[in-house]
């Protein structure tokens, strides 16, 4: 469990990594916080050429919330910095609740947000509220910086429209929600989920709006659910609608089967995880 | 009362200042503040570094391996096949027993593969990273055979042959008590028929296997990752074609084995070969990838049992099929027989079982090999005869504890002799079953469980019985026909001119803490502080020769010999001290460092003063003694039972199916305890290791035999997250068959928590019919079946 040689750059700065990573070539890659890159290299799943570290890059460990309600989260922000903000985030209060669900203590003080939004693991806690929040990912590469919607953005399981000589800055999560929660299954603590399950909603007159609800483990990347977002928007919420909606969501499913969870459990999953994040919501009422 | 001059296998000594004290461990202070020194530690100048190539297929022959590009790669020194070893005959454990079919392990694959992850090549480089440089340049080329994956597809007829010798597959096929139970069964009230499935699970120990070797010009010495040192040298020196004398093995610190490191691995006797061969110091350090998928697994088996009761619950007979999948070789020394004797050899348990039949089968697949695993096979018997002991109940209407009651081995019954022929010594079977019923409250139980099913939750609570046989002595294995008997084992105890005492054994910890318990044992006899005594272990060229430590012998069997062999120490001291006091040697008194004649503490001499005339100043000793102070003695017992009952209490999910354990209590008996500390210990380690197996744990290979759970993310072994707080309490019976009273329990804790966590899982999903007879129970299996069986559509909500 040695990686294959490589060479290693540290970059300065946004520009000098985007330069690096064009002279370097296809083979080189991005290092953040190394916890699932360097995981890969050992076991030699991942071979590149060259590193480009950006850890030591400055300006991308902001998180600033705008007047628009929208949150910016710089990429190097790390898990632990999210679990442990010390104010309340208007409109974004899943975020500490998801950070500590990503793996242990000490790979969370090293992993990155944008190193998650990147690594596109369909699992991932930030893909799902990426997901959840509508994100942006802010990208720059030598021909100046793009902004794409999450959609666009994640193309498979650890596949995105990142070109090798681009860098994820920041990513931009939007519709900011009154009420929010998220539940997973593992096996064990600190596992990536089978399934996970995240909720958010505002309360108009007394009824749920602007609902969403998206799902990961069930497909390729973390997915919304309409139908269960349908059943919830505009109604009262209460325990009955909630299990509507949470099989709703899981109706729509052709989840993949593999080693951690069947299809037919995944589904199960996704009844159970969204009935339980839905009541998280009330949890406060 | 003080006898530290009781002759040497005489009455048991009772006046213990330091056996049965909690001491902290001896050796901790250097392992926790990174002095440990472990094979990974050896530095000798010019070392290269050796990786494996392993075949990437599970079956087939091998048509040609081309080393050229690999020699190519910066760094790579030598790049070794089959064909370079062909001088070394390869590992043959041999069994003298009808129905075994003996087989060889190669060092390297020859011209066939049996498994994914079996050695094929070895390259040599500077450091470990370009050696595996060189490893993915081999190219090796194999015609690719259907593999041959679970103990049923050998069953069904039909699968190729994984070695020639054994065209149906089967390793050994041995009836082991034979009994015509049909007429028993006819008359009996219930029968009851059942199998259980045990997964494939792999030790994981925190060090993985390694070795470092170097070759001086006539001798070798070998640094191993072993619980075994002599065994590695025997082996090593027949492979080289060496006198013993030619070749040292050591084992420095050792960070786990759990049984992966009591037999002889062809990689460290490869180094060791290759040292000499290229007269370079070599060295191969295991990663966690070659652990789970190439090292020793175990624990896969078939139970198919026949039982009949009486209306009471009352055993009349048991009849039994165990089928082991041993993997694609026979480790040596112990060879493949190993699980199935042991099952259908102990299956009855705490047990009476008045007619048994037995029939212990090994099948040999394309998977890792097996080597005994903590627990071999007990863990296995505990859950079948558990499993069927709960059956009968519910269909007899008896209580679980009732049923229990009625058959185990009861007080007045010791000594016992089942029907399996194995004599129990005296143990408290009943006595622990009830302590553990009443920590659980299982009397308030019921009401507890269905207030719970009222509100929707699954409670369950389970309990298991068992016994467990430790310090098998040469007799066991000399029965079973292995031409390697492992039984006894030796110790030298010695006192230095200063006082300083060091005690030399043939046994070999790798955690279990002999550094402090055998220096309690000798500190008592000889009336000495601990801290003065200096046990050395796993040095072939420093100890007697022994057979290291497994199956839970080392403080039945190397205590013994260290205690023994001590109050030989302690009747020279006193004679000696006797002759400087003008007293009698049954007078004399050895305290605090010092020996002074009963009733007159001021008539004392200091060891030390002793210890330096018996080496220094011999002119001063009686004419008859000889210089020197040391003794040795030697211990092979006829094995000796701990006993335990565990109790748990799980929650399970029935959303998600995922279990939690809400109280987990181990009542055990283990004789005298030695250390308390390293009891708990050894019990809490190994209730993980058997939560681990219950719930977590299984190597899952697809149809190729290509393993699915190759790293830790997907093999599961859970961590202090997934492990409850355990509830301890220690009964003690002293043993008949040690010298300190003591029994072994290395192993009971992994035996009793499958059993215990299946049948607390069992209890809580019962009135839903859902069987559970086969482990890892796994969530989805659970959740599935609720959801099945309550047809319920909003399985609930649950925090
Ligand atoms: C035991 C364990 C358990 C884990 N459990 C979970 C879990 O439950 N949930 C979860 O979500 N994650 C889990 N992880 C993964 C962890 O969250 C990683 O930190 C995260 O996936 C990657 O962030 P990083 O900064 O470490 O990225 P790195 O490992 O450095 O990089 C990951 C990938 O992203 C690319 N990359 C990184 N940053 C950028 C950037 N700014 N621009 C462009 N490309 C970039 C890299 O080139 C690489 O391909 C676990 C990891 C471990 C070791």
């Amino acid at each position: 469990m040695k990686p294959a040689a490589f060479t290693y750059h540290r970059a300065e700065s946004v520009e000098h990594a985007v330069s690096l990573l064009g002279e370097l070539g296809e083979d080189a890659k991005v290092i953040a916080g190394g916890q699932s890159l360097v995981a890969l290299m050992n076991m030699r799943l991942a071979r590149p050429s060259a590193l480009v570290d950006v850890s030591g890059v400055r300006g991308l460990h902001h998180m600033v919330l705008e007047p628009s309600g929208e949150l910016r989260i710089g990429a190097l922000v790390t898990h632990a910095a999210i679990e442990d903000y010390p104010l309340v985030i208007p409109g974004f209060e899943i975020l500490p609740k998801a950070a500590a669900l990503v793996g242990h203590w000490p790979i969370r003080t090293r992993g990155t947000f944008g190193g998650s939004i990147a690594h596109a693991d369909p699992t991932s806690e930030w893909c799902l509220v990426a997901v959840l929040h509508g994100a942006r990912m802010v990208i720059e590469g030598p021909g100046g910086s793009r902004t794409l919607g999450s959609e666009d953005f994640f193309g498979g399981p650890f596949m995105t429209d990142l070109g090798h000589d681009e860098l994820l800055t920041e990513v931009v999560l939007t519709e900011p929600r009154e009420r929010s929660a998220i539940r997973e299954f593992a096996r064990r603590a600190g596992d990536f989920a089978i399934v996970s399950a995240a909720v958010a909603y505002d309360i108009v007159n007394g009824r749920m709006s602007g609902a969403r609800v998206a799902l990961g483990g069930v497909a390729s990347v973390a997915v919304r659910a309409p139908a269960a977002e349908a059943e919830l928007e505009g109604a009262e919420a209460t325990p009955e609608v909630f299990a509507r909606a949470s099989r709703a969501a899981a109706e729509d499913l052709q989840p993949p089967s593999d080693l951690h969870g069947s299809a037919d459990y995944r589904r199960r999953l996704v009844r159970v995880l969204t009935e339980r994040a839905l009541a998280d919501t009330l949890a406060g009422d | 009362m003080d006898d530290t001059a009781t002759p040497a296998g005489g009455t048991r000594w009772t006046g213990n200042k330091w056996v049965g004290r909690p001491m902290s461990r001896l050796e901790d202070a250097a392992l926790l503040t990174g002095r440990g020194r472990y094979t990974g530690d050896i530095d000798v100048p010019g070392t290269l570094e050796a990786v494996f190539v392993r075949s990437t297929v599970a079956s087939g022959e091998i048509l040609g391996i081309d080393t050229t590009a690999a020699l190519d790669r910066p760094g790579v020194q030598a790049v070794v096949t089959a064909t370079d070893l062909a001088a070394t005959p390869g590992l043959t454990a041999l069994l003298e027993r009808e129905g075994f079919v003996t087989t060889t392990m190669p060092l390297l694959a020859t011209d066939g593969v049996r498994y994914a992850g079996e050695p094929v090549a070895v390259v040599l480089a500077s450091d470990r990273a370009r050696a595996e440089d060189g490893a993915e340049s081999v190219v090796v080329e194999i015609a690719e055979k259907p593999a041959v994956i679970s103990i049923d597809q050998v069953r069904e007829g039909g699968a190729g042959a994984v070695h020639e010798e054994a065209p149906d597959n089967i390793l050994l096929d041995s009836t082991l008590f034979s009994d015509d139970l049909d007429s028993v069964l006819e008359s009996s009230h219930l029968v009851v028929t059942k199998r259980v499935d045990t997964g494939r699970v792999v030790a994981l120990p925190m060090e993985g296997r390694s070795a470092h070797a170097h070759w001086d010009g006539d001798r070798l010495t070998l640094h191993t990752s072993t619980q075994v040192p002599h065994m590695v040298r025997s082996a090593v020196a027949e492979q080289m074609g060496l006198m013993e004398n030619q070749v040292r093995v050591v084992a420095p610190d050792v960070g786990g084995g759990f049984g992966q490191k009591c037999v002889v691995a062809r990689e460290e006797v490869i180094v060791a070969v290759l040292a000499r061969m290229l007269d370079r110091p070599v060295r191969w350090v295991e990663d966690r990838g070659e652990n789970i998928v190439a090292s020793f697994a175990g624990h896969e088996q078939v139970h198919e049992m026949t039982a009949g009761f009486t209306a009471e619950g009352v055993l009349t007979a048991l009849s039994t099929d165990v089928w082991c999948d041993v993997g694609a070789y026979s480790a040596y020394p112990f060879t493949c027989a190993v699980e199935p004797l042991m099952a259908a050899g102990e299956l009855p348990g705490p047990y009476r079982v008045p007619r048994y039949a037995a029939r212990g089968v090994a099948v040999t697949t394309n998977k890792s090999p097996t080597a005994p695993y903590r627990g071999v096979s007990r863990p296995q018997i505990t859950l079948a005869v558990e499993r069927l002991l709960d059956e009968a109940a519910a269909r007899l209407g008896i209580d679980r504890a009732e049923i229990r009651r009625r058959n185990l081995i009861r007080p007045e019954d010791f000594p016992y002799t089942g029907a399996n022929l194995v004599t129990y010594d005296a143990g408290t079977y009943g006595e622990s079953l009830e302590m553990c019923l009443a920590e659980l409250g299982y009397d308030r139980w019921p009401e507890r469980q269905e207030r719970a099913r009222a509100e929707g939750r699954l409670l369950g609570l389970g309990f298991v019985c068992f016994s467990e046989r430790t310090g098998y002595g040469t007799p066991v294995f000399a029965g079973r026909g292995m031409a390697v008997t492992p039984g006894f084992d030796t110790a030298v105890v010695a006192m230095d001119p200063t006082g300083g005492v060091t005690v030399t054994t043939g046994v070999s910890a790798h955690g279990q803490g002999h550094a402090t318990t055998f220096a309690q044992i000798v500190a008592d006899r000889l009336g000495v502080e601990p801290s003065q005594v200096r046990v050395i272990e796993g040095d072939t060229d420093a100890v007697p020769f022994g057979w290291g430590t497994f199956g839970s012998r080392s403080i039945v069997i190397g205590g013994s010999a260290a205690h023994r062999a001590a109050g030989r120490l302690a009747e020279k001291l006193a004679r000696l001290a006797a002759h400087r006091l003008e007293a009698a040697p049954a007078d004399i008194v050895l305290e605090n460092g010092s020996a002074h004649v009963r009733g007159t503490p001021a008539r004392s001499v200091s060891l030390a003063a002793i210890a330096h005339d018996a080496h220094i100043a011999v002119q001063h000793l009686p004419e008859d003694e000889e210089p020197g102070l040391e003794a040795r003695d030697s211990y092979d017992p006829p094995g000796t039972f701990s006993n335990a009952t565990h109790g748990a209490i799980v929650e399970i999910d029935p959303g998600t199916g995922g279990v939690s354990i809400e109280r987990y209590v181990v009542v055990e008996d283990c004789g005298v305890v030695i250390n308390p500390l390293i009891v708990d210990g050894q019990v809490h380690g190994g209730v993980a290791q058997g939560i681990a197996c219950a719930l977590y744990e299984g190597l899952d290979f697809d149809e190729e035999g290509q393993c699915r759970t190759a790293t830790l993310m997907d093999y599961l072994m859970p961590t202090a997250m997934e492990i409850p707080d355990f509830e301890l309490h220690h009964l003690e019976t002293p043993s008949e068959h040690s010298s300190t009273g003591a029994k072994g329990m290395g192993e009971g804790g992994t035996i009793g928590a499958p059993a215990c966590v299946v049948s607390a899982v069992a209890d809580a999903v019962a009135h839903l019919g859902i069987p559970v007879d086969r482990i890892p129970v796994t969530p989805q299996y659970l959740a599935l079946a609720i959801g099945a069986a309550t047809d319920n559509p909003d399985p609930g909500e649950q925090t």
